[in-house]
Parts: structure tokens; C-alpha cells; sequence
């Protein structure tokens, strides 16, 4: 076992993505992550080059590859309505397969996605989204509202290297040329950052945006139905009168607004917000995304299918519908008779359901619900390469450090995909309508 | 190997007009003969056009993946691609996705598309994304007209280095060409600002106007003799009387190669929205005067689209405009990129002028191998429908029948109405295949002689032209049979066609610090490697001109 040092290694812990990490290796193990924050720290220790998996189970003893790879096939093969639900762990590579696999035997395709920022998607659908690169946010953002998120706890390095601190370009002297806000339900730990403070009621954020969308546009608003949000509406209108006289204001948020109730609402108003204010200055808003690639499933999904999650390819080609097609739902209603997991420790969720799990981490044996087969894979940026796209949807390369005695996510998903090929095929039947 | 055989062939490049002979093809290429046994497609009653090249369509990439995000409603409408032996499954709506857009361009007879807006920052997803676009060849333009360590060197007077600049980033991208955008407005709206005039100063700065940076973009791209002229959206698209603004442009590319892109978005008279008129016949006179130039179209048809450009502060503007949703997305350091979902209407004013001014632009230009037929996909419609503006040149009886759908106020304000021109077969091969392959530096492309890459298409030759052009017979592309019997039979994959300029490679020297700086993307990070462009061919380029 060599040590060496990579440079410029990307991060997959959280949605930032940070391509800056010096990773330090014996060989077997990453031993230094410089740079790296401490869950991304603790994401390339906890991947070491050989994980101890074996290269696969089924029915919780190990099996050879081949036998795993064989039966997945006859699985997904074989049922009526499979699903391919993605953790967001892996590459944009893998997800190109996992689509193509979804479509080969008329399954679903869906990703965690629907289980956090689905929501945020809806809200751009309805109202649209004003967006940029984090880059901009360095070089430019002198106000900065975060609502509904904790990028302290969850995304550490958010604040250092993108938001609050750096030195960007038009903001040469890092945090004092910018004012930072937080909106939340309770104070915590970013608070400590902030300049100011708002604790607001639980479930109220829909009123609190909305009331301001209005104030913006110069209509009335109720002050007694604005107190309920523990706003008044004065504070509104100072908060607001500090978001027009910035040059370059942006608004993150969190599942605080998407993933509560009516988080579709929530996040739309939160854009209309942002919208508005474009008549007086510049404004955007970012969702704070996580897992290390969520947001490449969404965009792989976008160029494949069109849609970016809760896909149904069932009818041979793609239709859209959260609620019907999404993961959650569709176990709820037991309409799926098979799933196909990618990400470790999936498998509680499915513990209904003949499943296939794939990743670097296999659900344990002494856990109630252990998958029916099982793939060890390589994980993704630590030993298996590949691109992951970052919150601001950017395309990051990896740059692996360790080598693992396991297939990456995308040969594994190939050699499953080719098992199926040889298998009668099946197409959606096209009436002669539909031809004509 | 195969032959076409008794079909009417134009190849306008090689000066064929409707003769009839035989084509043969063999390894991927157009070749003298081919031996008796080789395949024979009977072409009889038919017509032989070479495969069409797009020259600026909006296929792939951050933008159009933003807008695919944006618009389930439309996608829901959309004409479904059913999984089948031969193809992935997929959606042609109005922004088809990647797999459907391969079938959907070799299904009309079109081979090759390039791409003509591709930050550098997200430059590696817009390859992931051509990898998934079958059967086509793609290139593709890198925005550069807004990049602000282009605008810094310019500002400071460094144009040597800002070539460099500008060489090192077309081969980071993989690109192709060099596309300018809204020069300075976009860099402006970074402040929520915008450039409306070439002699404006362009915020944030102190020195540099847009009229700066086109000439220097355009002597960067002829001194490092890319392929592809500067490929120029002007500033103030879609302004009533942004003629003026157009015509400055051109002046100032006097002395300079340089494509026009989209021109019917930069050919309107008037003073407001009230009294907007087409300017198409002061913008044809200079630009037939000038054979330094090249265009598309950017036509309008009637209907359902979603428009999407780089150009950020224009798209706010339509926000306000429409109320309808509406994407931004700022690309640090580099580009923006607005969109807004949009409905052509016949008895709006506006729109109605607009559909004019496409058709009149390409009536009047007089020479067919300057102006390409483009719709810039999907902003004045989805290119699925260039057969639509084929009849509609082709044939002036039912344009004069279109014509009269429109309000009658837009009559005075149109020259449409006395334009009896009518294109023949021969033009349409020219502005369809032939101009835009030239235009693009593509030697291999748009004709039929020995050694062109052997992608042909073949239609029944029909009075209705739009029927025609929608349905091929036959496409072969790179030598395969891909449409037969006007079934789409095999898919293959498509080349990727990138420039690399000469520079001096301690050019890195000087752009990696600013990136420390100013990018929150490693510099190490942010080339796309060669591996990851998918049947990579790279043209080089020769060695930099240097003016006298």
C-alpha cells in the first residue's frame, strides 16, 4: 500500500461540492482531507479502498457477481411496475444507465428528490426560478437571506467558501461588505453568523413570503394575519427596505420551506419574492441542495426525460406526476412489485418490496429488512470517478484517490441493463392511432 | 457501401441543380462508384438534397436543460418517442430531450446541429447532454462577449492577451466557435443593468463599450483563424427600432468575417411597441452590400415555444411583459441565461411583425449562401418546423394566403405583401445544407462531391413543400441507412466537432490565480478533458494571423 496526495479532489458529502480538497492516502485508507469540512471529512475517511463488503449477496449470503447481476436482471425483468429510486450518491453516469434501465423494462425512475427539494421543483414549474452560480454570490452578493436551513450544520463550508466570508471580486473584504439574515423557526447555529434574527411560526413561511411579494408590488396586507407569522409588518418592510438597497441580494433556503407543508407554495412565493425585487435591484434565490449528487439525478432525468424526478416510463415514454410517480406514494399504495436502489442502506424504506440494492455500503445483516440482492460498488468520489453536478447545478469531475476491488455504480447498472437485453423485450404497444 | 439511383440530385456546392445521377457512398464518405453488388435505393420520382446543417439551434447544455425543468405542461402536450429496438424513449416538444432531438433532426434529413450557447463553466454537462443527441454531427460556440477577464483585459487595453484568453478557453470548452451575446449587457445585468447602445459604457466599467468588444472578439477569431466566424447576437434583440443598433454592429465588423445570428430579432423600426415596423429592408440592403457577413434567419412561426438566450436582462424585460413564469440563471463570471415560456400569437402586432420580418429577410437577402435557414430553436419556433418556412418560401400563393390571417394594421408596416419572390430546390439546398456548412467551416459538409461525409436526404418530390420537407424517404448519415421508407430504422452515433487554436500555454500562468479569485471552481477542474467529448474530432487551427 502506496500513500499519495490528490489535489483538487471534489467533495460529494453535501450539495456544495468543494473541488478544493487535498486528499491524503495510504493506500487503504484516506488518511488527511484538507480542506474538507467535518462531514466531508468524515465522508472520505468512512470510504475506505476495500469497504469489506463482499461483492455481493443474495438473500443475505454472499454470491458471486455474476449470480447477483443475473438474478437483478430476472427481477426487474420480471415485474409488472419495477421502480429505480436513486439515493443521489452516485454519477451522472450511473444515472444516464439507471435511466436507460427504466426504460428497458417500463418501470419508474424517481430519486430522493421527491423526498426534499420535489417541492422546490414544483415551485418553478409554476412561478419560474432567478438563479445564478455560487460564484456570483462570492463576487457580488452584499445581502444574503437564508430561511428555513441551518448551512452551519448542513452544508459547513456553504457560508466560508461561497457566501458569507470570501473575498469575491466586487466584495473585496469578505464579510463586511455583506449583511447576512436568517429566518427561522428556531435559533440555530447559523444564527450565530447572522446580523439579524427571525424566529417565525411554525408553518407560517407561505404568509410571511407572501405578504411580502405584496409589499414589494405596493399592495395592502393584513396586519393582523402578518402577526401570526411573528413578523410585523413593520419589520417586514424594514427587511424588505434593506433587500431593494442591496446591489446583489440572494436568498437560500432550505427544507424548512420545501420539504413542510405546502412546500410548493412556500418555495414559490420565495421565488416570486426574489422575482420582484428585480425591478429594483438584482435578486436571486437558491435551494440549498444535499447529497452528494441529487441534483446530477435531476438533470440527467431533465435531458433523458424531460422531467426532473417521479418519471414514469411504463407507457414507453416519459410522463411526470409527484404524488403518483414518486417513491414514497408509490410504496404507500403498493403499486410497485420490485426496486432497484442506488445508495447505501436504502433498504428499510422497501422492506416490502423485492429489492436490488447498489452501493459502497450494503444494508447490514443484522437489520430487519435486508434486500434480496445485494452489489457492493466502489464509492463515488473517494474511489470511483465520474462527474457529480454541485447545488448550482455545475458539473464537477472527481478525481478518486483509492482504488476499490468493487465495480463503479455504472458498470454494474451496464451489466444488469445487458442481462435484461437478452431477455424478451418488451415494448409499449402503439395503437394505430398513435402510429397514424 | 450503397447507391442512389435515378433521383433528381442538388448539390449547389458542386453546382448540380435537379440533374439526374447516381450517388454513391462508401465507408462514411461520398465516393466515385461503388462495385455491382453494393446496395441500390431507387430514388426515381424523388429528390436528392445533401443532409441539412443547423447553424444555430439551442439543443443541449445548462440553459436549455433549465428551461426543460420549467415547462412540464409543455413536455405534456409533446409528441411522444416510444421505446423501441431503435430508439430511446423521449419527448419533441417544444424542447425535445437529448435522445428525441437526434431522432427527431435525422428525421426532416438534418445531420448536423451546432449548439451556439455553451458557458465554459458548465461546458462538460453540455457534451454529456450531445453524447445522449444520436445520429447527428454537433459542434458548438462558446460564450465569450461577457466574460469578465475579457472585458478586464479589454478594459486595460491588452488585446494580446486577451486572445490568448480567448484560445486557451475555446479548447477548455471543447467548443467549436465563439459566440457573443448581448456584448457587455449581459455583463451588466450582473447589476440588473443592460447595454443598449454599442458606445455605451458597459457597467462596472470605465472604458469598455460593446463596440469594443466586438471588434475585438472578431479580430481574436480571425487572427486565430478558427473555422467559424465571430458568431454575433447583437445587442438589443427585440427592441422596436433596434435596427440602428444592428447596422452600427455591422460597420463595425467592416474588415471582419462575422455571422449574424438570429437577424429577424435585430431588424424592427419604430420607436415603441405601439408603432413597431419591420426595418428587414435596411438591414438586407447593408448586409447584401457587405459579403463579409453571414446570417440565419431566426424566424418566427405562430404558436406555442418557450424562449431561451443567454441574453439575462432581455428576458426580464419579457417577464415583465408576459407575467409568465421566468428562469435566470447568472453564470459567475462568464454568461447568463434567462428563460420565458411564450406564445407566438397571428393577431398580435408585434408577433405578427415578427413572423414578417423572418420570411422578408429571407427574400430579400439576395445571395442564398450568406442567409441559413433557422428558427435560433426554440426561441421563434421549434426546428421541427423549418418545413413549415420551406413552403412558405417556396411558394408565394400561400404566403399571400397567410398573409391575409394578419391584422390588417400590420400591413403598412411590412413588406411581405410585394415580395413575389419564390426559392427554388436549388436555393433550398443552399440555405439549408450548403450556406450553413460553409458558413460553419465544415468542408465535409452540405454537398454531395467525392470525399464529403456521406450524409444525404432523399424526398419524394411533392407541389406542397412543406409535405415534402417534413417526411424524407430516405437519411443516410455517415454511410447508415437511419430513415427508410420514412421509418427511422437505425441510430448511431454522432461526432463532436471542436477547434483547437494555437496559443502560448503560459497563458495558464496568468488565469490560474484569477481563478483563486474569482471562480469557486478549481482551475484544474474546469478544462473538459478530451476523454469526456464523445467521439471527439478536433480541427486545428493554423497558425495565428498576424495583421499587417
Amino acid at each position: 500500500m502506496s500513500s499519495a496526495v490528490v489535489k483538487h479532489a471534489t467533495c460529494t458529502g453535501c450539495g456544495c461540492a468543494c473541488d478544493d480538497i487535498e486528499v491524503h492516502t495510504d493506500g487503504a485508507r484516506v488518511t488527511r482531507a484538507v480542506n474538507a469540512c467535518t462531514l466531508g471529512e468524515t465522508w472520505f475517511r468512512d470510504h475506505p479502498a476495500d469497504s469489506g463488503e463482499p461483492a455481493a449477496r443474495i438473500d443475505g449470503k454472499p454470491a458471486p457477481l455474476a449470480d447477483a447481476i443475473a438474478l437483478a436482471a430476472e427481477m426487474l425483468h420480471a415485474a409488472d411496475l419495477p421502480l429505480i429510486y436513486d439515493h443521489g450518491y452516485s454519477t451522472c453516469e450511473a444515472q444516464r444507465e439507471a435511466v436507460a434501465l427504466a426504460e428497458t423494462v417500463g418501470g419508474v425512475i424517481d430519486s430522493y428528490t421527491s423526498r426534499c427539494h420535489g417541492p422546490s421543483f414544483v415551485a418553478t414549474q409554476l412561478v419560474g426560478k432567478v438563479s445564478c452560480t455560487l460564484g456570483e454570490v462570492k463576487n457580488r452578493a452584499d445581502f444574503l437571506l437564508y430561511w428555513g436551513c441551518n448551512p452551519a450544520e448542513t452544508h459547513p463550508r456553504h457560508t466560508s467558501r461561497y457566501a458569507l466570508h470570501p473575498a469575491g471580486k466586487f466584495t473585496p473584504r469578505g464579510r463586511r461588505d455583506r449583511t447576512m439574515v436568517l429566518v427561522d423557526v428556531e435559533e440555530t447555529a447559523t444564527a450565530k453568523e447572522a446580523d439579524q434574527f427571525f424566529r417565525i411560526r411554525e408553518g407560517t413561511d407561505f404568509e410571511a413570503l407572501s405578504a411580502m411579494v405584496a409589499l414589494v408590488k405596493g399592495q395592502a396586507v393584513d396586519e393582523r394575519r402578518v402577526a401570526e407569522t411573528g413578523f410585523t409588518v413593520e419589520q417586514l418592510r424594514l427587511l424588505l427596505e434593506r433587500m431593494k438597497a442591496a446591489r446583489f441580494g440572494v436568498m437560500f433556503f432550505g427544507l424548512g420551506l420545501a420539504a413542510t407543508r405546502g412546500g410548493h407554495g412556500n418555495v414559490g412565493a420565495a421565488y416570486r419574492l426574489a422575482m420582484e425585487l428585480n425591478a429594483f435591484t438584482k435578486f436571486v434565490a437558491l435551494p440549498m441542495r444535499q447529497h452528494g449528487n441529487l441534483v446530477g439525478s435531476d438533470m440527467v432525468l431533465r435531458w433523458t426525460t424531460g422531467y426532473p424526478f417521479g418519471v414514469s416510463l411504463s407507457r414507453g415514454y416519459p410522463r411526470y406526476n409527484p404524488g403518483e410517480f414518486t417513491m414514497a406514494d408509490l410504496l404507500a399504495r403498493g403499486d410497485i412489485d420490485a426496486a432497484l436502489v442506488l445508495g447505501s442502506n436504502a433498504a428499510t424504506d422497501f422492506a416490502n418490496v423485492p429489492t436490488i440494492e447498489i452501493g459502497p455500503k450494503l444494508t447490514p445483516m443484522q437489520s430487519g429488512a435486508v434486500p434480496r440482492v445485494q452489489i457492493a460498488t466502489a464509492a463515488t468520489g473517494v474511489s470511483a470517478g465520474g462527474t457529480v453536478c454541485r447545488m448550482d447545478d455545475l458539473p464537477m469531475p472527481l478525481r478518486p484517490t483509492l482504488t476499490s476491488p468493487h465495480p463503479i455504480d455504472e458498470a454494474v447498472l451496464k451489466r444488469i441493463l445487458a442481462e435484461v437485453r437478452k431477455k424478451p423485450a418488451w415494448y409499449p404497444m402503439r395503437s394505430e392511432a398513435q402510429i397514424a | 457501401m450503397l447507391r442512389i439511383t435515378n433521383g433528381k440530385v442538388y448539390d449547389p456546392k458542386n453546382g448540380v441543380n435537379g440533374v439526374v445521377r447516381d450517388v454513391c457512398l462508401d465507408g462514411g464518405k461520398v465516393v466515385a462508384s461503388v462495385p455491382a453488388h453494393a446496395r441500390v435505393i431507387d430514388a426515381s420520382g424523388m429528390v436528392v438534397f445533401p443532409g441539412g446543417v443547423d447553424v444555430h439551434t439551442h439543443v443541449a447544455g445548462a440553459a436549455l436543460n433549465f428551461a426543460r425543468g420549467l415547462i412540464p405542461e409543455q413536455h405534456r402536450k409533446a409528441r411522444p418517442i416510444y421505446h423501441s429496438p431503435q430508439c430511446r424513449a423521449g419527448l419533441a416538444g417544444s424542447t425535445p430531450t437529448t435522445f428525441a432531438t437526434g431522432y427527431v433532426y435525422a428525421g426532416m434529413g438534418w445531420t448536423t446541429a451546432n449548439e451556439a450557447a455553451v458557458p465554459i463553466l458548465s461546458a462538460k454537462h453540455t457534451h454529456e447532454e450531445l453524447r445522449d443527441t444520436p445520429i447527428i454531427d454537433k459542434c458548438t460556440c462558446v460564450l465569450m462577449a461577457n466574460n469578465e477577464i475579457i472585458l478586464d483585459l479589454l478594459e486595460n487595453a491588452e488585446f494580446e492577451r486577451a486572445k490568448q484568453v480567448t484560445a486557451w478557453q475555446v479548447w477548455a470548452a471543447k467548443a467549436y466557435g465563439v459566440k457573443a451575446v448581448n456584448p457587455g449587457g449581459v455583463a451588466g445585468w450582473k447589476w440588473g443593468k443592460d447595454c443598449k447602445g454599442l458606445d455605451e459604457v458597459v457597467p462596472g466599467y470605465n472604458k469598455v463599450t460593446p463596440r469594443t468588444i466586438i471588434k475585438a472578439l472578431a479580430d481574436i477569431v480571425d487572427q486565430l483563424a478558427l473555422p467559424h466566424p465571430i458568431h454575433i447576437h447583437c445587442n438589443n434583440l427585440g427592441a422596436p427600432g433596434n435596427f440602428t443598433t444592428t447596422l452600427e454592429t455591422m460597420k463595425t465588423l467592416e474588415g471582419n468575417r462575422a455571422h449574424m445570428a438570429h437577424l429577424q430579432y435585430h431588424a424592427y423600426g419604430g420607436d415603441d411597441w405601439f408603432t413597431m415596423s419591420s426595418a428587414s429592408v435596411p438591414i438586407a440592403e447593408y448586409f447584401n452590400a457587405h459579403p463579409n457577413l453571414t446570417c440565419d434567419a431566426g424566424a418566427v412561426l405562430f404558436g406555442d415555444t418557450v424562449t431561451i438566450t443567454a441574453d439575462g436582462p432581455w428576458q426580464h424585460l419579457l417577464y415583465e411583459l408576459t407575467g409568465k413564469k421566468w428562469g435566470n440563471l447568472d453564470v459567475e463570471n462568464e454568461t447568463g441565461c434567462g428563460v420565458v415560456p411564450y406564445v407566438y400569437k397571428e393577431k398580435n402586432l408585434v408577433n405578427a411583425i415578427q413572423w414578417a420580418v423572418g420570411l422578408e429577410l429571407l427574400l430579400l437577402i439576395t445571395d442564398p449562401w450568406r442567409v441559413s435557414l433557422t428558427t435560433d430553436h426554440p426561441n421563434g419556433a421549434c426546428f421541427w418546423r423549418y418545413p413549415e418556412i420551406v413552403r412558405l418560401l417556396m411558394d408565394k400563393d400561400f404566403r399571400k394566403e397567410e398573409i391575409k390571417k394578419l391584422p390588417e394594421k400590420v400591413l403598412p408596416r411590412i413588406v411581405l405583401p410585394e415580395l413575389d419572390r419564390e426559392y427554388t430546390l436549388y436555393e433550398i439546398a443552399i440555405i439549408t445544407s450548403a450556406g450553413p456548412a460553409r458558413t460553419l467551416g465544415l468542408p465535409q459538409k452540405g454537398h454531395l462531391g467525392i470525399g464529403a461525409d456521406a450524409d444525404v436526404a432523399i424526398f419524394n418530390e411533392r407541389a406542397n413543400a412543406m409535405e415534402m420537407f417534413a417526411y424524407p424517404r430516405f437519411v443516410i448519415k455517415a454511410g447508415t441507412v437511419i430513415i427508410e421508407e420514412g421509418e427511422l430504422r437505425n441510430s448511431i452515433e454522432g461526432t463532436q466537432f471542436a477547434s483547437k487554436p494555437v496559443y502560448d500555454e503560459t497563458i495558464e500562468d496568468y488565469l490560474r490565480p484569477l481563478f483563486q479569485q474569482h471562480y469557486t471552481m478549481s482551475f484544474e477542474n474546469y478544462p473538459v478533458a478530451e476523454e469526456c467529448v464523445h467521439g471527439l474530432e478536433v480541427h486545428q487551427c493554423g497558425a495565428c494571423i498576424t495583421p499587417t
